[in-house]
């Protein structure tokens, strides 16, 4: 626990610090440029160029280990693994535009594919007299113990750009996220901006590469943009609390790695990210699960409310328990199902209601304020009180409730 | 080509084909219905599968890796579904979240539970030890007429022998279910044809033959099998029959090629070790597909004349 804390406030070491922040950053770029692609409902891109760095950095490996340098370089394996991805999609949108093969497909292709070469790289590379530790299995899911202090400042730095690039393309990438036929209409080259987008996700993915792994960053691309779904409907913001969710997961994550062993850092911080999500899909307001369901009690509720005081107003028996239950605990029935003196005077109020609906019906015949009748919402919050003034006219004069 | 080869190669080979069989065959229409990507996701929540089975039966035999990572590839269909209803979430995105969450949670916990002393790691599940199912009583071809000699085959190999029977049978039983309501779900609908259980169906067929797959060959095998043959198939020809055989033919292809390739090919090159078979069989129907996008007759998109075709 004190480790926890220590890592939290950033005591636990240099490194641990920068590898925190790093995270930071890196969770606060990926969950803003996820959006993005999120919006445009093409998420599982990011899966395929995440699984298409792999040759790259098998390749970056073996180039720079027959240039004589050490082939463990973080800044060359990232180059290479930034080039291989940008390889791989332009292959999907090669293959999507060209074929008739669908966008899923070519994503699952180039994966597949693009990762199939990398592992054939990988046991070259262990074959390799130089390459028995070069850990590039760290790749695949990340690790940051064994990181380098200039790692974690490339990594820190990597992440500052990221964000600053989203936050100077954010307008022109809402646009053509939120409506590209509109964004096309207004001048912007809508293609160049999708290149912009892949790109930003691309660099996340590559900085990303040493701290979650090349499996699991595809996760910090998604889950926090769907986390940020929950809390708003507006696009401009939806950037901002992905950026936020995807930011705190990663600083938390690296925390709770950072403070104890055998806690893998990538897997760390995608639990937290999933479990932002979880608590959103259960507790954000409107769109939760929970807001949902009461939402659904209470109009059960005014349905079951409304219809039993119509029937209390034609003298008709209840037999539904519910709706004696609702009418029961308003003090407008007894347990019998028979109305108090409050149940038949809101009885005989709801239907002249009904009845005033009817005639507003009539006189209104497809007019768009008749739409509006769903048997719950009282006349007074549609027609004016003139207007209603002349249903009751046309109705005549008031009859008794219930036949008594 | 002889008793090295029997001893060696043969069951290997055999395993790999099978293998990129059985996933080849849901994989036509998982392509069909643009639900490429759940063989993906399935091979990702294999993982937390098998190590929750580990854990509660702490042994790694087959059976209860199987029944864990089948029941895994279940939970995770049924979570995605319960995130696209709950959450009113795209399908893309509400996969994209289990899968990697529950990879993420097999992960730790791999890390968590102490299994040095097993097989089980990360790389094992990706890649496969389809090099080590070799056949070490094999003396020649004519063990395999020796009773003796056939009874220590690799039991990977009768276990994807069955499972890629199991699918081929259910392809030809469900054949007109299947081909009805991945054209037009409306007018399956309207015949009376349970189009809800056919889909589930046809997840789970898929899942069956991944976890069996996976044992054998590795995820990456597992995903490139569901996608390319198919894929490539589908630019072959426009109709369902003759894609199917297409996609057997190129998963049977693609599994020999990358076999040799990935076990005589360094030699050839002069090198002295063998690299991922796993990897390779990938990357040759990653090459099949490649070839059938530059040069397959049915390429191009309806609508779409030559010259924007290219």
């Amino acid at each position: 626990m004190e480790g926890f804390a220590d890592a939290l406030l950033l005591r636990a070491g240099y490194n641990a610090a920068l590898v925190g922040v790093g995270a930071a950053l890196l969770g606060f770029a990926a969950g803003a440029s996820g959006s993005f692609m999120f919006l445009r409902k093409r998420a599982l891109v990011s899966d395929a160029v995440a699984h298409a760095t792999l040759p790259g950095v098998g390749l970056a490996f073996i180039a720079m280990v027959m240039l004589g340098g050490d082939g463990r370089w973080l800044p060359g394996l990232l180059a290479g693994s930034a080039l291989s991805a940008w390889v791989g999609l332009l292959v999907v949108e090669w293959i999507t535009r060209r074929t008739r093969l669908p966008e899923d497909t070519a994503i699952g292709a180039v994966l597949s594919v693009f990762f199939g070469i990398g592992i054939v790289l990988l046991t070259v590379i262990q074959s390799m007299s130089s390459g028995r530790q070069a850990g590039l299995e760290d790749f695949l899911l990340g690790a940051t113990a064994g990181m380098l202090y200039q790692d974690a400042v490339v990594i820190a730095a990597g992440g500052t750009l990221a964000v600053l690039a989203t936050w100077i393309l954010r307008r022109p990438m809402t646009l053509v996220a939120f409506d590209a036929e509109y964004a096309a209409a207004s001048g912007y080259d809508v293609r160049r901006i999708d290149l912009a987008m892949m790109g930003l996700v691309l660099a996340v993915t590559v900085i990303g590469l040493k701290i979650v792994g090349l499996i699991l960053i595809v996760a910090m691309l998604i889950i926090p943009p769907v986390t940020a779904r929950f809390w708003t409907d507006r696009s401009d913001r939806l950037i901002w609390v992905a950026g936020a969710s995807g930011g705190l997961a990663g600083y938390f994550g690296a925390a709770i790695s950072a403070s104890a062993p055998a806690l893998p850092t990538g897997p760390i911080i995608v639990l937290v990210a999933a479990a932002l999500f979880i608590v959103s899909l259960f507790l954000a307001p409107v769109r939760g699960v929970l807001a949902a369901l009461l939402r659904h009690r209470r109009f059960q509720h005014r349905v079951h409310l409304r219809q039993g005081l119509l029937a209390l107003a034609r003298g008709d028996r209840i037999l539904e328990p519910y709706t004696i239950r609702v009418l029961q605990a308003e003090g407008l029935a007894r347990a019998d199902g028979v109305a108090t003196e409050a149940g038949r005077a809101r009885a005989a109020r709801i239907a002249r209601d009904e009845r005033r609906w009817a005639v507003a019906r009539e006189v209104h015949q497809d007019s768009g304020l008749t739409g509006r009748y769903d048997g719950l919402t009282p006349i007074e919050q549609v027609f004016t009180p003139d207007e209603i003034a002349e249903f009751d006219r046309r109705l005549g004069g008031p009859t008794p409730v219930g036949g008594a | 080509m002889g008793a090295e080869f029997v001893q060696f190669s043969l069951t290997p080979i055999l395993i790999g084909v099978l293998a990129s069989i059985a996933c080849a065959l849901p994989g036509n229409f998982l392509v069909l219905r643009r639900q490429a990507l759940i063989g993906d996701a399935i091979s990702h929540v294999v993982l937390p599968g098998i190590v929750v089975a580990f854990l509660l039966t702490a042994s790694v035999a087959a059976l209860p890796m199987l029944i864990g990572a089948a029941g895994a590839a279940i939970v995770a269909v049924i979570l995605i579904e319960a995130i696209k209803r709950l959450g009113r979430i795209e399908p893309g995105a509400a996969m994209g979240v289990t899968f990697t969450t529950l990879f993420a949670g097999g992960v730790l916990l791999l890390e968590q539970t102490d299994t040095s002393s097993v097989h089980i790691d990360v790389e094992h599940a990706l890649m496969g030890n389809l090099e080590t199912l070799i056949w070490f009583r094999a003396d020649g071809w004519g063990s395999l007429l020796d009773p003796v000699a056939l009874a220590s085959l690799p039991p990977e190999l009768p276990r994807m022998a069955v499972t890629a029977a199991i699918l081929t049978v259910l392809t030809l039983v469900f054949w007109r279910w299947l081909k009805i309501s991945t054209f037009d779900e409306g007018f399956a609908r309207t015949l009376g044809l349970p189009v809800g259980a056919i889909g589930l169906g046809l997840v789970i067929a898929a899942a069956v033959a991944a976890v069996a797959a996976f044992d054998a060959v590795g995820s990456i095998i597992v995903i490139a099998m569901f996608i390319c043959p198919p894929a490539a198939a589908r630019l072959m020809t426009n109709r369902l029959e003759h894609q199917v055989l297409w996609s057997v033919g190129f998963a049977t292809l693609s599994a020999v090629l990358g076999y040799v390739l990935a076990g005589y090919g360094p030699l050839w090159l002069g090198g002295s070790n063998a690299v991922s078979a796993a990897g390779m069989i990938a990357a040759v129907s990653g090459l099949i597909l490649g070839l059938a996008c530059l040069f397959a007759p049915h390429r191009a998109r309806v609508g779409v004349g030559r010259e924007d075709a290219g």
